[in-house]
């Protein structure tokens, strides 16, 4: 633990023009102005790499498939080196005891100094034994490791909100991560997050030794400030009423806006409109299917997927599918039926932001 | 007296998996216990949804085969509604599905399975010029040069000088059953780098057609990207150059990396001939010849079927929608039948959650009791094997002349009979084997899709059963079934439908199958049968048993989703077609 982050990039072939490059690209990752690109440099040049056991609780491993998708190359080689990760189901050499012992080790050496990174719920129905590794259930092999930790990072919509497991009627009673602690919870959601996201995160914490600047529900706000619909790229479309009506037709073929077959972007807060995912390569509007909103709290429960949003929230408007903008093209499928379906799936999530622990702060970003 | 050894968590797989073993005085595992310690409940929170967004719930089965349960979810809904969709949303869809299968078997071998057979520690000693010669008398791999393997020995140096390894640190480097000399590890730990970089790029193709990787998104009747050449926002010509470059990438790494990497470590192996296991094999069978449904069942490239005790003479016929063929048993499981019925099919499934285990905290798990969240499904009341082998397997059997070939070509070049293929190392063939098989149809799909554009063909999505009001009678109940060949084998969803909700939705798995405990009979799953009788070098270091397990691939998540809403027998289906 003696080395620094820079002199792991000399060692492993990356040149200062290499690394230079790196720092400002994870600043600008980091929504820094070049301004701190020498911060970033000086950090990573004197930092230790930071030890992270990545623990799995209920989760599909999709989140662990996108954090190993990462794009920018020297990233992508980094993140499992810049840190140190020293425990990960997926990717880990050992198995059985020799796994744990891995990961005993680090809690035990770098006491308060590891990243916990959670991915995944804990179920707490019955004890928790819907969920149990080497006999413990995960609940207590969570509180074992989430002692000593510096800082917890809720990887993934599961770690963050509870995920698709937590959806009505949450069988194992799926909770998620920052209702189990009073540790610091960064939470990074999406099913599952774009993976950069991951590694700005990480580079945040190494950098400035401090967590990022996170909102109201432990989101880094760099991440999650907007809402994908105010930097969609179908957003033109939006204002001027012209919409996709069913699949395959003339709008989808055009590109135009996926509201009224079903598109969430309107109150979905994260990245995905500006960072695009795999690379920048695409993301789902782009490819013609409306957003699922799958980094928000319980997003599942929204209602149908397919089903128009009958309100903007943050706008006090009601919008009428129908008669959004100045021009509305083709018929409407969505039916009578449909849009009051809709309307009390609102009703029901404006409810819900009202019971939360943490308030939505989801109209602060509306500037329209 | 036998002693008892447990490895929880099993690594490198999916989910959380729990074995055990017990080893005599031999050495020799003499009994095994497969457990799956996670369960969430995903069909219990299926009931009452609409049917049109069941894939995206089910999608989130898995986010390794990220894929495959909503190809089989769309399939089931679109079974049970009679939806046909356009010819362009299968070449579409195909092109995901090859391309997901691809992806995984790479990133299984190299990053999943392969540190069972390759010493990463080994690799320093090794002489890159050597390396280099052997790399090249394998292929064509331009990276193959003494310059490279010298380089990756390099960064390998001082990673492990580092004494910080990672997620390289506490494996079992050093142990007797490894067995590649230092040059083929070397060769193997670059490879392994190299792979890891290109798995984030083959999965383009998903963004591309889907919107992003893990987990992209679908539609019930077609797909959700359109085709407009003349459009700078739909599959355009550019789009398509992408895909075929992504395409070409990934014929050049199985070509000139993976097959030959397989087939040099397999030449190594052939003395370990364990882990055969039942030698009942099954396969739904899938991949129409591009363009057609999956209801075109007589023009699978890897077709439908069963072999029993490893007779290929014999292919027994399987249908998925008798009651009698397709059956699961919670004997040993932590779940109930509430009218006490053995055996249930899917349609009828019921799930309900009832832990007889020991209490949090335990050591050992007892396999006379139920040990386990995994049903036992059984075909005909047989335990069976799903998976690569056994599509080979059946496919080889039924005489389809495309895996004939590689077949025998795989055989004829490692000098082993067919029948050493059923084993820990023939499951781990199989595999590759139809990777390369897998990769030449993902370009042969994308041909026939340009070609039907080129016809004037660029419809993708049927909207006349869109709307829930054309589905049959409103008050109907409906059922469907939707198979695919998954890359860890055949997986089904079954689904009910009532007044356009979710009634009843069951997913059988490949894991379940494999990783399933004994059932009414006592008779153990594939994973319990495939480990015992193999011998161990150091039962304290189980290098051997996770061999083993890794060749299944086990996807645990996918193998214990299961829970049922309906405490009720489904007893009145009025199917309405």
């Amino acid at each position: 633990m003696k080395e620094t982050f820079y002199e792991y990039a000399q060692r492993r072939g990356y040149s200062r023009k290499d690394f230079l490059k790196f720092c400002t690209a994870i600043t600008a990752i980091m929504g820094l102005e070049a301004s701190f690109t020498p911060k970033v440099v000086k950090a990573l040049e004197t930092k230790e790499r930071v030890p992270v056991i990545y623990k799995h609780f209920q989760e599909c491993t999709g989140c662990s498939m996108s954090f190993i998708k990462m794009h920018n190359p020297i990233v992508a080689d980094l993140l499992f080196d810049m840190i140190s990760l020293d425990y990960h189901d997926t990717i880990m050499a050992a198995s059985g005891r020799q796994a744990i012992e891995a990961a005993e080790k680090t809690k035990e050496e770098y006491k308060g100094k590891y990243i916990l990174a959670c991915e995944g719920s804990i179920p707490m129905a019955d004890g928790g034994i819907h969920s149990v590794v080497d006999g413990k259930t995960h609940i207590d092999i969570f509180r074992e490791y989430e002692k000593d930790c510096a800082a917890i990072i809720s990887y993934g919509s599961c770690a963050a909100w509870g995920g698709v497991q937590a959806a009505a009627p949450n069988p194992t009673k799926a909770t998620p991560i920052y209702k189990l602690t009073n540790k610091p919870v960064i939470n990074v959601p999406g099913c599952p997050p774009i993976p950069d996201v991951m590694a700005g995160v990480i580079t945040h914490i190494l950098t400035f030794d401090s967590l990022p600047e996170l909102d109201i529900r432990r989101r880094p706000k760099v991440f999650y400030r907007h809402r994908i619909h105010d930097n969609c790229q179908r957003r033109a479309y939006f204002d001027s009423g012209l919409f996709v009506e069913e699949f395959d037709d003339i709008g989808s073929k055009l590109g135009w806006c996926l509201y009224k077959v079903g598109c969430k972007g309107p109150v979905t807060y994260n990245s995905c409109s500006v960072m695009k995912w795999n690379d920048s390569t695409c993301w789902p509007v782009e490819a013609g299917n409306p957003c699922m909103g799958c980094s928000e709290d319980n997003f599942w429960d929204f209602g149908p997927i397919f089903t128009t949003l009958a309100q903007i929230p943050g706008t006090n408007i009601i919008y009428n599918p129908d008669k959004v903008g100045a021009a509305v093209v083709g018929a409407a499928t969505a039916g009578v039926a449909v849009h009051a379906a809709a309307t009390v799936a609102v009703e029901k999530m404006k409810k819900k932001d009202k019971e939360a622990p943490v308030a939505v702060d989801q109209n602060k970003g509306v500037s329209k | 007296m036998a002693e008892r050894i447990v490895i929880d968590p099993i690594t490198r797989i999916e989910g959380h998996l729990r074995i055990e073993i017990d080893v005599n005085d031999q050495g020799i595992i003499s009994e095994a216990l497969s457990s799956g310690t996670m369960i969430r409940g995903l069909e219990k929170i299926m009931v009452g949804r609409d049917p049109r967004d069941a894939w995206a719930y089910l999608q989130r089965v898995c986010g390794v085969c990220t894929t495959v349960h909503s190809i089989a979810s769309l399939r089931a809904v679109e079974d049970a509604l009679d939806i046909r969709i356009p010819k362009n949303a299968n070449l579409i869809r195909d092109i995901i599905t090859y391309s997901q299968h691809v992806a995984d078997h790479v990133v299984h071998f190299y990053h999943l399975h392969a540190l069972d057979w390759v010493d990463v520690v080994s690799a320093l000693s090794a002489d890159p010029q050597e390396a280099a010669r052997i790399a090249q008398s394998l292929s064509n791999y331009p990276k193959n040069s003494p310059g490279y393997f010298s380089d990756v020995q390099k960064r390998l140096k001082t990673f492990v000088e580092s004494g910080q390894l990672g997620i390289f640190a506490n494996a079992y480097w050093g142990h007797p059953a490894y067995k590649l000399p230092p040059e083929v590890n070397l060769l193997a730990v670059a490879h392994y780098l190299d792979a890891l970089e290109w798995q984030k790029e083959i999965v383009k193709i998903h963004a591309i057609l889907g919107g992003k990787n893990p987990h992209p998104h679908f539609v019930v009747g077609g797909v959700a990207c359109a085709i407009d050449l003349n459009s700078d926002t739909a599959l355009n010509t550019q789009r398509f150059n992408q895909i075929q470059k992504l395409i070409s990438q990934a014929k050049d790494i199985v070509e000139q990396m993976y097959i030959p990497d397989l087939m040099a470590i397999a030449s190594f192996y052939k003395d370990w001939t364990y882990g055969g296991g039942l030698k009942n094999y099954l396969s739904f069978g899938d991949f129409a010849t591009p363009g057609n449904d999956v209801r075109d069942m007589d023009t699978y490239l890897f077709p439908s079927g069963a072999i029993l005790n490893g007779d290929l003479s014999t292919v027994h016929d399987v249908d998925v929608r008798d009651y009698d063929q397709i059956q699961e048993f919670v004997d040993y499981t932590w779940l109930k039948y509430s009218d006490g019925a053995k055996g249930k099919h899917p349609w009828f499934g019921e799930t309900t959650f009832d832990y007889t285990g020991p209490a949090p905290g335990y050591k050992e798990l007892d396999e006379t009791k139920p040990y386990t969240w995994n049903k036992a499904p059984r075909w005909r009341g047989h335990s069976m094997e799903v998976g690569p082998l056994a599509r080979v397997l059946v496919a080889y059997a039924k005489g389809v002349p495309d895996v004939k070939n590689i077949v025998d070509w795989a055989a004829g070049e490692l000098d082993i009979p067919l029948s050493a293929l059923m084993s820990t190392l023939g499951r781990t063939a199989a595999r590759g084997l139809e990777t390369k098989l897998f990769v030449d149809r993902l370009q042969e799909t994308f041909d026939a899709l340009i070609a039907n554009i080129k016809s004037g063909d660029t419809v993708t999505f049927d909207n006349s059963k869109w709307d829930p009001k054309t589905w049959h009678r409103t008050d109907s109940v409906v059922r469907g079934v939707g198979w695919n060949e998954a890359p860890r084998g055949g997986l089904l969803h079954y689904i009910v439908i009532e007044k356009g909700k979710i009634k009843s939705y069951q997913a059988v798995v490949p894991s379940t199958w494999n990783a399933s405990p004994r059932d009414t009979d006592g008779v153990r799953g594939a994973y319990e049968e495939a480990l015992v009788g193999t011998p161990m070098a150091d039962p304290h270091q189980p290098l051997e048993v996770i061999r083993t397990i890794h060749s299944f691939d086990p996807c645990m998540a996918c193998a214990v989703h299961l829970v049922d809403k309906n405490k009720k027998e489904i007893t009145q289906i009025n199917v309405i077609r």
